[in-house]
């Protein structure tokens, strides 16, 4: 199997972003926008054409999926320690391939009409090229370095495109928060690397997750306070992972991260960047499931179910529907944690992880359409608060027959997308661990409320009064949305239990009726509610809100997490800790060099005088030093 | 040889005519006045070589062919030395020391 060409999916992108980059003034704002869609192009063909000929030509070897790796050595450490650059192809790195692609060249297109007129049409386009290019090699890395590489550019071009409007202070804030709090993540995730390197010699993927290598079997030869030391880099590496995708506790960046323009959202708040985590502990999966009998992987499972309870709380009383879409994506992710957290390895039992990779994969369809529906919606009324809008059915027949499919696929209603991969992840969870299940089917039925809130919100409920009528978004945004909803109804059939599995060997996945009916009644009644809520303006949703009293208002702020955050960095980190580092670098450190500096600037000002530029001065000083010489010699000579 | 004085009575005044260079290279305001201190300190030098030579080796002229090649340097330094003083002139109007201070520190 011929793959060189997949360095092109990469590096097209890369192309892109360098010639939008260097020759940003001079390009025409149409052009850039032509040459963007066409890199990202070129890589959703390849990365089509390279999951055909994976999944269905020549991937197979006696019923496995196969690994084709091809790599050169960039640092060697040690003869026995070095870290590699290349790609590795699997099912899962193949399907994120299609995932990031498509959703990457859905929200270049949009963003040709989203962006029209901005002053950064350029830039805007060179970021999301760069941004491309980063996901894609984080997708293809072979080993723990490269992966943390990537890692890190997509850090950078999410931080870049989150403060895209430099010029507004609340996005500067927001691109500040989401690099500060994935770094602090990411320190773990290195120390995790480091730690790991240390005790297994290797970086590599294939030799750390082989099940019967050496990593795996010798997991317990170090231990450190009653774990094994490999349990710990987990943890760590997890750690990175769980910043990347916005887990309790690290997720206050997220709504956050709202600040930058929407089709940003869309591709890397909802879509991609945010699943790396997710991909992290996938791609580590056999590691976290047989090292220390899966220690690991139950508390990945367990902050994930936590993380989709809170983030769906907090999504209902959200008024901005950019932060309800945020959160949205956070319970969601915490979904896909939870179901690789109860998973199992082996054919059937490995139905988690399947299902964790199917719901990324559907997830990233319809989240993607929602976040571009309701950018259509936003540039139409430009506000991103419901009590703006209302009743935009009439205006906006496209943006709400899409906006309508995704909101239904999230709520798992079926036949649609989002219904198939939730009914697995409820199936994988009810088999593991029956108490995370029932917080499962809460989230799912909280999802739908909160979903048709804001559904409702937008398209029915109360007639709104708009400065200027709201109209449909133009070609080049509404043609996105299409194909969005159309891969959101199709996607779900998808026979994923026979392509991206934890061995790599396809297995039966059947339809759990009982759970299924359970699951999709509950997403019906959170969507009848949210219908009784919000459809026709009522009071309803005030009576309610005021009956829970404190814990709405605790809801509405976000359970208070960033002032607590805030609280802990200005009073009692800075003041404890930064504050007195700092007096301690200024008065100690820096003073002692600029006394070193400030004493020899004083002597010379002193003896600067010496130098008087008379010939005659230095002539005295010679004749003098002669003099004492011969003096000093005579005084020798003499004795 | 001089018949009546001892080389000692020589290298004193030698030495005289030397520190009186000195004093003079030293402690003059005038670029001229310095030039002839400079001189004093040469011509005491040169009579050190013919009196050295003389008095301590007589058969031979090493000394006294030295103090002819010292002569001619030292002519060669004060043509140098004036046509620098002249220039000087020129640019500033005077040759007092004080007035080429312009490239102290």
């Amino acid at each position: 199997m011929n793959l060189s060409y997949i360095l092109l999916i990469p590096f097209v992108p890369l192309a892109v972003f360098l010639v939008l980059g260097i020759f940003n003034q001079k390009i025409k704002p149409a052009v850039s926008g032509v040459i963007g869609v066409a890199g990202l192009g070129i890589s959703t063909l390849l990365s089509y054409y390279t999951a055909f000929q994976y999944f269905f030509v020549s991937g197979k070897a006696d019923g496995i999926y196969q690994t084709f790796v091809d790599k050169i050595v960039w640092l060697h450490l040690t003869d026995s320690l070095q870290i590699d650059m290349g790609y590795l192809i699997d099912p899962i790195s193949v399907m994120m391939l299609v995932v990031v692609s498509t959703v990457s060249l859905m929200v270049n297109l949009y963003s040709r009409g989203y962006m029209k007129g901005d002053d950064g049409y350029t830039r805007f386009f060179a970021y999301l090229s760069l941004f491309s290019f980063s996901m894609f090699g984080l997708v293809l890395s072979t080993n723990l370095f490269q992966i943390y590489i990537f890692w890190e550019l997509v850090g950078v071009s999410s931080f870049l495109l989150i403060g895209y409007y430099y010029t507004k202070s609340s996005a500067i804030a927001a691109a500040k928060k989401a690099f500060i709090v994935t770094r602090f993540a990411d320190f773990g995730f290195l120390i995790g690397i480091f730690v790991m390197g240390y005790y297994t010699g290797t970086f590599d993927f294939q030799e750390l997750t082989d099940p019967e290598g050496a990593v795996i079997l010798n997991w317990a030869s170090t231990s450190f306070m009653g774990l094994s030391v490999i349990t710990w880099a987990l943890l760590l590496i997890f750690m990175g992972g769980a910043g990347k995708s916005a887990m309790f506790p690290l997720h206050i960046w997220l709504p956050d991260a709202m600040e930058g323009p929407t089709p940003v959202s869309a591709l890397i708040h909802a879509a991609t960047m945010v699943v790396a985590g997710v991909y992290l502990v996938a791609r580590l999966f056999p590691m976290y499931y047989l090292v220390e009998e899966g220690f690991a992987l139950e508390i990945v499972a367990y902050v994930g179910a936590f993380s989709s309870l809170f983030a769906a709380i907090i999504a209902i009383t959200q008024t901005d529907i950019k932060r309800v879409l945020a959160f949205s994506t956070m319970s969601q992710l915490g979904y896909m944690m939870m179901a690789l957290g109860v998973s199992g390895f082996d054919g059937h039992e490995g139905l988690g992880f399947m299902a964790s990779m199917f719901h990324l994969f559907t997830h990233a369809m319809f989240k993607a359409l929602l976040f571009l529906g309701a950018g259509s919606v936003i540039h139409a009324v430009h506000s991103n608060y419901l009590k703006d809008m209302g009743a935009l059915r009439k205006y906006m027949p496209v943006t709400n027959i899409t906006f309508l499919i995704a909101a239904l696929a999230i709520a798992g209603v079926p036949p649609l997308a989002g219904f198939w991969s939730k009914d697995e992840i409820l199936v994988a969870v009810y088999e593991h661990n029956q108490f995370l299940y029932l917080i499962g089917v809460l989230v799912a039925g909280l999802t739908a409320f909160y979903m048709f809130r804001i559904y409702f919100g937008i398209f029915w409920g109360k007639e709104t009064k708009y400065e200027h009528t709201p109209h449909e978004s133009p070609k080049s945004m509404s043609i996105p949305l299409i194909i969005l909803a159309l891969l959101t109804i199709v996607v779900g059939f998808i026979p994923f239990s026979e392509l991206v599995t934890a061995d790599k060997m396809a297995f039966e996945a059947h339809l759990n009726i009982p759970l299924a009916v359970i699951a999709v009644s509950v997403g019906l009644v959170g969507i009848c509610l949210a219908w009784l809520f919000y459809k026709k303006e009522n009071d309803l949703s005030d009576r309610f809100a005021h009956a829970f009293g404190v814990f709405y208002k605790w809801t509405s702020q976000k359970f208070y997490f960033d002032e607590i955050y805030l609280f802990m960095a200005r009073k009692v980190f800075y003041k404890n800790v930064a504050a007195p580092i700092a007096f301690f670098d200024k008065k100690f450190v820096d003073g002692t060099m600029e006394g070193i500096g400030n004493k020899t600037v004083l002597i010379s000002q002193k003896i600067k005088g010496m130098q008087s530029g008379k010939v005659q001065d230095y002539a005295f000083g010679f004749i003098a030093g002669v003099v004492i010489i011969a003096f000093v010699f005579i005084y020798i000579w003499t004795n | 040889m001089i018949p009546g004085v001892s080389i000692t009575e020589i290298l004193t005044l030698t030495s005289i005519l030397f520190f009186i260079g000195v004093y003079g290279f030293i402690t003059r305001k005038n670029l001229i006045s310095i030039l002839i201190s400079v001189e004093l300190i040469l011509n005491a030098s040169v009579v050190n070589f013919v009196i050295i030579n003389k008095y301590l080796f007589p058969d031979v002229l090493e000394g006294v062919i030295y103090s002819i090649f010292i002569i001619a340097v030292a002519a060669a330094e004060t043509a140098l030395a004036v046509a620098i003083i002249i220039n000087l002139y020129r640019q500033t109007g005077s040759v007092e020391v004080k007035d080429t201070q312009v490239m102290k520190y």
